[in-house]
């Protein structure tokens, strides 16, 4: 069994600050770190290979410094990394994006045959989900997303079972291998990475290919190039017509607000538990 | 391009209901192919929906393309990718919206890579550039402080998917005429990858928050768990449900299904309390079309205020618990119940 995961470098929204002059981002206040979702992707992946054996490959496209998240792929206990960068994939869509992705997969498996690619089920920095299906099409894989749960792998039959997250619950599905599968954080609790993973990630280096690497490529689908959408204009949302704020003291404020509450008593019912 | 034509909104069938957000889709479709009057589509797809179609037309469409084949009778990608290639290679589109629901977005992830045209994420703002007749479909970027307006300038269909409960649904109109043009594909259960072998409804927490009369939803200035607990407290007082940020859920002190926003759930409640909530609009997507708004926050200057119907600068640690002794007193007056109504 061999299990490609799509690893992608972000910065750690929650910390990242925006300047408010220009309204961009100011990248340099986020530490880079492993999309999330990812690093439960390459969790699932070595779940798997713990049952069916086998081999787990990272695949990451982005600048030099992204061999971090792959060593960090490394330590969960990936096998494998490789690490696609070259400028003529900057600024890609999520279509650019999974155009070379694919290339690089379909180079991946000429070494070794690809049974199942994982990704996250989105990137924290631009939280679209795309590109995930998008690889799926590119691959023909049949690709299942929002994997809550991976149930059974049965390797004789080529086939797994999965619950998918749905509206108002989820569905248990069968695929057939080779399919694609993005999850959400649900589907594993990440685990501690045993000492000797953590001595392999730091010496570890993944292969890094060039486009020239890709073989045949399309350069015109690459990058900003091949990227039919484009940011027109950054924006602060237009402003609700401000509230009220009320005021005196913190105790008046409490009276006052749950005096305008039973003024709106139409609206909606408590019922106080003492 | 010249051949392009209409506005397309992939109408959602879940148990042989059309979901809201496909006919808030056609609301907002609506608004947009009159200002480029052209014709609204409806794209239906499943196993025995046709008698939707008139539906679809109710709420605001012109035409509604049919295609009814048992292998559609539940949603896969394959599937279902197969059927709106076929229509839109058929009949042609300007733009394309679908809901940003798991099925929504997956195929129109698939459906933008066979088409090799652009699709913009999760929008919660639409509009057209009249003169270069571009679709403006903007979203929350960078984990959600600006708005980013996405343009797709040479590729059709230009294609968006659309956070639920954000656009508004047309009230249906019964007298209202369409064209339904049905299709057959003749798909084949042997060619599909994917078998759906149970659905399982789950009345989880999410489902109740969207049910929800009354939220009250913290965020990282409830500093800690024990601070996040007075949160609970104020909810369980008054019978509410508790949510919380992206923030809350990252530092643990809620489970996921809890959260509000861009990345969670959208909610209407009628009465929603942001309690030590900034105001990201990574979290402000997900609630502002609430009824009533309270915001609770120390900073003066935070943007909840600005989405807030009352606000209370405060600390929450401090001003929650005299909240909930001030309802707890009302309610003594009322045997009970803070509200008569």
């Amino acid at each position: 069994m061999h299990i490609i995961v799509c690893v992608k470098q972000v910065p750690d929204t929650k910390i990242i600050k925006i300047n408010p002059k220009t309204n961009t981002l100011d990248r340099r206040s986020a530490p880079a770190i492993l999309n999330p979702y990812d690093a439960h992707a390459v969790q699932e992946a070595v779940k798997i290979k713990q049952l069916t054996g086998g081999t787990v490959s990272v695949l990451s496209m982005g600048p030099p410094q992204a061999v971090s998240i792959i060593k960090k792929s490394i330590e969960i206990g990936a096998d494998k990394g490789y690490l696609i960068s070259d400028r003529a994939f900057a600024g890609a869509d999520t279509l650019a994006t999974s155009y070379a992705l694919s290339k690089a997969l379909e180079r991946i498996s000429e070494e070794q045959k690809i049974d199942m690619v994982i990704c996250g089920k989105h990137a924290i920095d631009g939280d679209t989900g795309q590109v995930g299906p998008g690889i799926a099409r590119r691959l023909d894989m049949p690709p299942v997303t929002n994997v809550i749960e991976v149930t059974e792998v049965k390797t004789e039959e080529r086939k797994i079972n999965l619950k998918r997250k749905q509206l108002g619950g989820y569905e248990e599905i069968e695929a057939q291998l080779p399919c694609l599968l993005t999850v959400e954080k649900e589907v594993n609790e990440i685990e501690y990475a045993p000492m000797p993973n953590m001595i392999k990630a730091a010496r570890y280096e993944p292969v890094v290919w060039t486009v020239d690497d890709l073989g045949e490529v399309d350069r015109s689908q690459l990058g900003l190039k091949g990227s039919p959408t484009v940011v027109g204009k950054m924006f602060t949302p237009p402003r609700r017509a401000g509230g009220k704020k009320l005021e005196g003291t913190i105790d008046e404020q409490v009276k006052e607000l749950t005096g305008l509450l039973r003024e709106k008593q139409d609206l909606f019912r408590f019922n106080v538990n003492s | 391009m010249g051949e392009s034509l209409g506005v397309w909104v992939f109408i959602e069938v879940n148990d042989k209901k059309i979901e809201g957000v496909s006919l808030e889709l056609l609301g907002a479709g609506r608004q947009l192919a009159d200002k480029l009057n052209v014709p609204l589509a409806g794209v239906l797809l499943g196993d025995g929906v046709k008698n939707l179609a008139s539906d679809v037309i109710y709420y605001g469409a012109d035409i509604v393309y049919v295609v009814d084949d048992p292998v559609l009778k539940l949603y896969r990608t394959e599937a279902y990718m197969k059927a709106v290639i076929s229509l839109a290679e058929k009949y042609k589109s300007e733009i394309f919206l679908y809901g940003a629901t798991p099925n929504g977005k997956d195929l129109a992830s698939a459906v933008a890579t066979d088409l090799s045209t652009g699709l913009t994420a999760d929008t919660t703002m639409l509009d057209v550039d009249l003169d270069k007749r571009l679709l403006e479909a903007s979203r929350p970027a960078f984990g959600g402080n600006i708005m980013a307006t996405i343009l797709c300038k040479k590729h059709r269909p230009q294609m968006a998917t659309v956070r639920p409960k954000v656009m508004q649904a047309l009230d249906p109109d019964h007298g209202r005429q369409g064209k339904i043009i049905e299709e057959e594909l003749h798909l084949r259960e042997e060619d599909m990858r994917t078998r759906v072998l149970r659905i399982v409804k789950e009345v989880t927490k999410t489902a109740n928050l969207s049910e929800a009369d009354v939220i009250v939803a913290g965020g990282k200035g409830m500093g800690d768990p024990q601070g996040f607990q007075l949160i609970h407290d104020l909810a369980e007082t008054i019978g509410a449900s508790v949510a919380g940020t992206r923030d809350a859920v990252e530092a643990g002190w809620l489970p996921h299904e809890l959260q509000i926003g861009q990345t969670g759930e959208t909610v209407t409640p009628k009465l929603y309390f942001a309690i030590g909530i900034s105001g990201a609009i990574q979290h402000v997507v997900g609630m502002k079309n609430s009824e009533l708004i309270i915001a609770i926050n120390k900073d003066p200057n935070a943007p909840i205020f600005d989405v807030a119907t009352y606000g209370i600068v405060g600390d929450a640690h401090e001003v929650i618990p005299k909240l909930i002794q001030q309802f707890k007193e009302l309610s003594k007056e009322k045997g009970g119940e803070l509200s008569y109504a």
